[in-house]
């Protein structure tokens, strides 16, 4: 326990755990399987355009879009369709997987080619087709993220390369290795999406990220495309949720966006520098996304490090192929430990918005058993939303609805800290997902039978 | 065996039974403070409630089939802080009825740690100090020199209320060597105490502070001594083990500025008004009381809230 003697608020500071910072980014191949799912995204996923037995080259699209925000799949080997199926994920929720058996020639597909961008339009397309989502792990199409509705009008490109999670360094290390394709992505997309500003965050325990970022700007000061109002870095004090979008805008141009709203609605889009990076090699090459770089640690991993990895490829084989486990995995996370999502098998595939696997031993794995809550207030001086936590969650045991709007709780980010400060560990945000869903719920039963309320 | 679980993955070490504990030693240097001052019975009380009260937890725990809560050692805390609020002459018999108020019918019949509205040591004390005035009220002090054990004589704010003896000396006061409860008289024991909390961060300035000073200004306002006051009673030990319960005050820092200044108001009226030489422990009570609500007026306000149209 740290001293606080003016009971202020203040962000947590769980170990860092960055064991991989400045490790570079090893690329994996010659993997026996890939299972790609076509629902990779928030919003409607694909319907499979290949058959059982087809071949399919890299970068061959898997599957159609079935909606205006659902983005396209594409096959991340060469090799042969071995099967379609539906699988359960981890969540419960349905998706359909597309099987290939790799024929270890990585044949690239014709159809990969430069887009040729000459309006927004053109730009957002392409983007669409290169099959992108929020690599910061939200997976929110990145075409809709950047074409906001006309009445909300954007001036800001945020962009986070703050990685505040522990363990992960995929973000930064990409930014280590390619700083200027990091730059050229922001450029392009504050070019046709009409940026004037551009502010990158970064939190200052990653000196090198920021330092090769810093650079990669000054080197671009003369570009034409250079934004009107600037392109500038921001150094944060390391504090986790610093990377929260929310927490991001205030702190970097001090916006608040509304309860239930979205960054648009005070004219800022957040993209992650993986994102943008992506999207400048996109531009180049044509190559839509179908590899991912993901660290990989946690007390269960005997070699921890980053890794470029095809999207598809299980889980099982990527640890295999970076070392493999040094005890029984007891949890295995997609992301980071606060915000990560637990993963029910190892032959799970890594998928686009991956940023890290940490598998955990069976000690840390062990859940702790809640007690009861003493009010020590410890959760409501963590929240970076200035929430009640311990109140929040009350309410949501009791299905108080108008509780939990009074008390605003679809502010909540779920960035996990008050969880983590409890010291009755109690499952604080677990419940307070809970309370959203039932508020979101209730909104739409109301507007449902035409409610004004 | 792989675990599915709902994130955050990781956990701060702090927990229930650690901040317990950091409390508990926040106390050692008051029951030793009490050996000193009156003999051995000081810290056999402390040591006695602790262990009826941690009694009576589990045992109403298993009455009630419900989990077994003493290992969070909170009962401990509860009975120590009564012991301390408590003159060396209490006997045993209303020692254990007010470690039965305090934790089977303050603490557990309210649902246990966490659901009590009610200070669970302040409540018994009141109890006590109501139906067992006679026994509750014989202060004492041991007199190492004359070799005698404890010697009856006024706590310092009953002369200064009824103004029959001589005001023990600041340095007295200070280190608590007159007569009073066991766990009240050494300022030193309980600054030691409390800065330990203070420094460990279990426990933040506001309330203490607001508390202190709001009963301060107050005697020294109304033409008392306001040093007398602040060295004397159970402010101190109030300010550090009381004000600052978790479970029965505020959570904010306003709300935690409100219960300080109104607890502090409230022991100076009482203590300069009323019958009672002292009023601690009736101030927190009402404070305690009035705390639910507190806690809904000094709500922060959620970052990027908006207000919601009434339910219809």
């Amino acid at each position: 326990m740290r001293m606080n003697l003016l009971g202020l608020s203040r962000s947590i500071h769980p170990k860092d755990n960055k064991n991989t910072a400045g490790m570079a980014i090893t690329p994996l191949s010659g993997f026996s399987k890939v299972t790609i799912p076509l629902n990779m995204q928030i919003g409607p996923g694909c319907e499979a355009i290949v058959a059982k037995g087809d071949h399919v080259d890299v970068g061959q699209p898997l599957g159609r879009p079935t909606g205006p925000w659902s983005v396209p799949v594409h096959a991340s080997v060469s090799g042969q369709v071995a099967s379609i199926s539906d699988e359960i994920w981890s969540d419960g929720s349905l998706a359909k997987y597309v099987t290939i058996i790799p024929d270890g020639l990585d044949t690239v597909s014709p159809e990969v080619k430069p887009p040729v961008i000459t309006d927004k339009a053109s730009f957002l397309e392409a983007v669409r087709n290169s099959g992108l989502v929020g690599l910061g792990g939200a997976a929110f199409p990145a075409h809709i993220k950047l074409n906001p509705p006309a009445d909300k009008p954007v001036d800001t490109l945020i962009v986070n390369a703050a990685e505040c999670e522990p363990y992960i360094t995929a973000d930064c290390a990409v930014c280590c290795n390619d700083p200027d394709e990091v730059v050229a992505g922001t450029l392009a997309t504050a070019k046709w999406c009409g940026f004037d500003q551009v502010i990158f965050g970064i939190e200052d325990n990653k000196p090198d990220g920021a330092r090769a970022l810093q650079e990669a700007i000054d080197r671009q000061r003369n570009h034409p495309d250079w934004p009107r109002n600037g392109m500038t870095l921001k150094v944060l004090k390391t504090a986790y949720p610093t990377g929260a979008e929310k927490v991001l805008i205030h702190l970097l141009n001090g916006r608040v966006v509304p309860e239930g709203g979205l960054p648009c609605d005070v004219g800022v889009v957040v993209h992650n520098v993986s994102t943008l990076h992506f999207l400048a090699r996109y531009l180049k090459t044509g190559m839509p996304l179908i590899k991912k770089v993901v660290t990989v640690d946690g007390s269960a991993v005997a070699e921890p490090g980053n890794f470029e990895v095809p999207i598809g490829a299980t889980i099982e084989e990527v640890i295999e192929k970076a070392g493999g486990t040094k005890s029984n995995p007891g949890k295995i996370i997609m992301g980071g430990p606060m915000m990560g999502v637990t993963v029910d098998e190892l032959t799970r595939p890594i998928v686009k918005h991956n940023n890290a696997i940490l598998i955990f031993n069976e000690e840390e794995a062990a859940l702790p058993e809640e007690s009861a809550c003493i009010l020590c207030g410890r959760c409501i001086r963590a929240c970076p939303m200035k929430l009640m936590p311990m109140a929040l969650d009350k309410a949501a045991r009791a299905l108080s609805v108008k509780e939990l709007n009074d008390r605003h709780v679809l502010t909540c980010i779920e960035c996990g800290s008050c969880s983590y400060v409890c010291p009755a560990k109690r499952y604080l945000v677990q419940n307070i997902r809970n309370g959203k869903a039932l508020v979101q719920a209730a909104a739409a039963a109301s507007a449902g039978k035409g409610g004004k309320s | 065996m792989l675990h599915v679980s709902a994130s955050p993955h990781i956990r701060d070490r702090v927990t229930t039974r650690s901040i317990m504990l950091h409390v508990i030693i926040a106390l050692i240097p008051v029951i030793i403070a009490s050996f000193f001052i009156f003999g051995l019975k000081g810290p056999m009380l402390f040591v006695f409630s602790a262990a009826v009260s941690a009694g009576f937890e589990a045992l109403s725990r298993v009455v009630m089939k419900r989990e077994q809560t003493v290992g969070d050692l909170s009962a401990i805390v509860t009975g120590l802080l009564l012991a301390a609020s408590l003159p060396a002459g209490t006997p045993l018999w209303v020692l254990i009825t007010g470690d039965f108020v305090a934790i089977v019918v303050i603490k557990q019949m309210f649902g246990g740690l966490g659901d009590n509205f009610a200070n669970p040591a302040v409540t018994a004390r009141i109890v006590l100090s109501v139906s067992f005035a006679g026994q509750v009220a014989s202060y004492s002090v041991a007199d190492k020199l004359a070799g005698i054990d404890l010697i009856s004589q006024a706590t310092p704010l009953m002369v200064a209320k009824e103004g029959s003896q001589a005001i023990p000396s600041l340095l007295d006061l200070f280190l608590g060597n007159h007569a009073g409860c066991i766990g009240e008289t050494s300022i030193a024991a309980l600054l030691a105490g409390g800065i330990f909390l203070l420094v460990t961060g279990v426990i933040d300035i506001w309330a203490p502070l607001t508390f202190i000073g709001t009963t301060v200004l107050f005697s020294w306002a109304t033409g008392a001594d306001p040093l007398l006051h602040l060295m004397s009673g159970a402010l101190i030990l109030a300010a550090f083990f009381m004000v600052t319960d978790y479970v029965t005050t505020p959570t904010t820092i306003p709300g935690k500025i409100i219960f300080g200044v109104g607890a502090g108001l409230i022991t100076g009226l009482l203590r300069i008004y009323s019958a009672m030489p002292e009023g601690v422990s009736f101030a927190i009570l009402f404070m305690n009381i009035l705390t639910p609500h507190i806690e809904r007026w000094t709500a922060p306000r959620a970052l990027g809230g908006i207000k919601h149209a009434k339910a219809k």
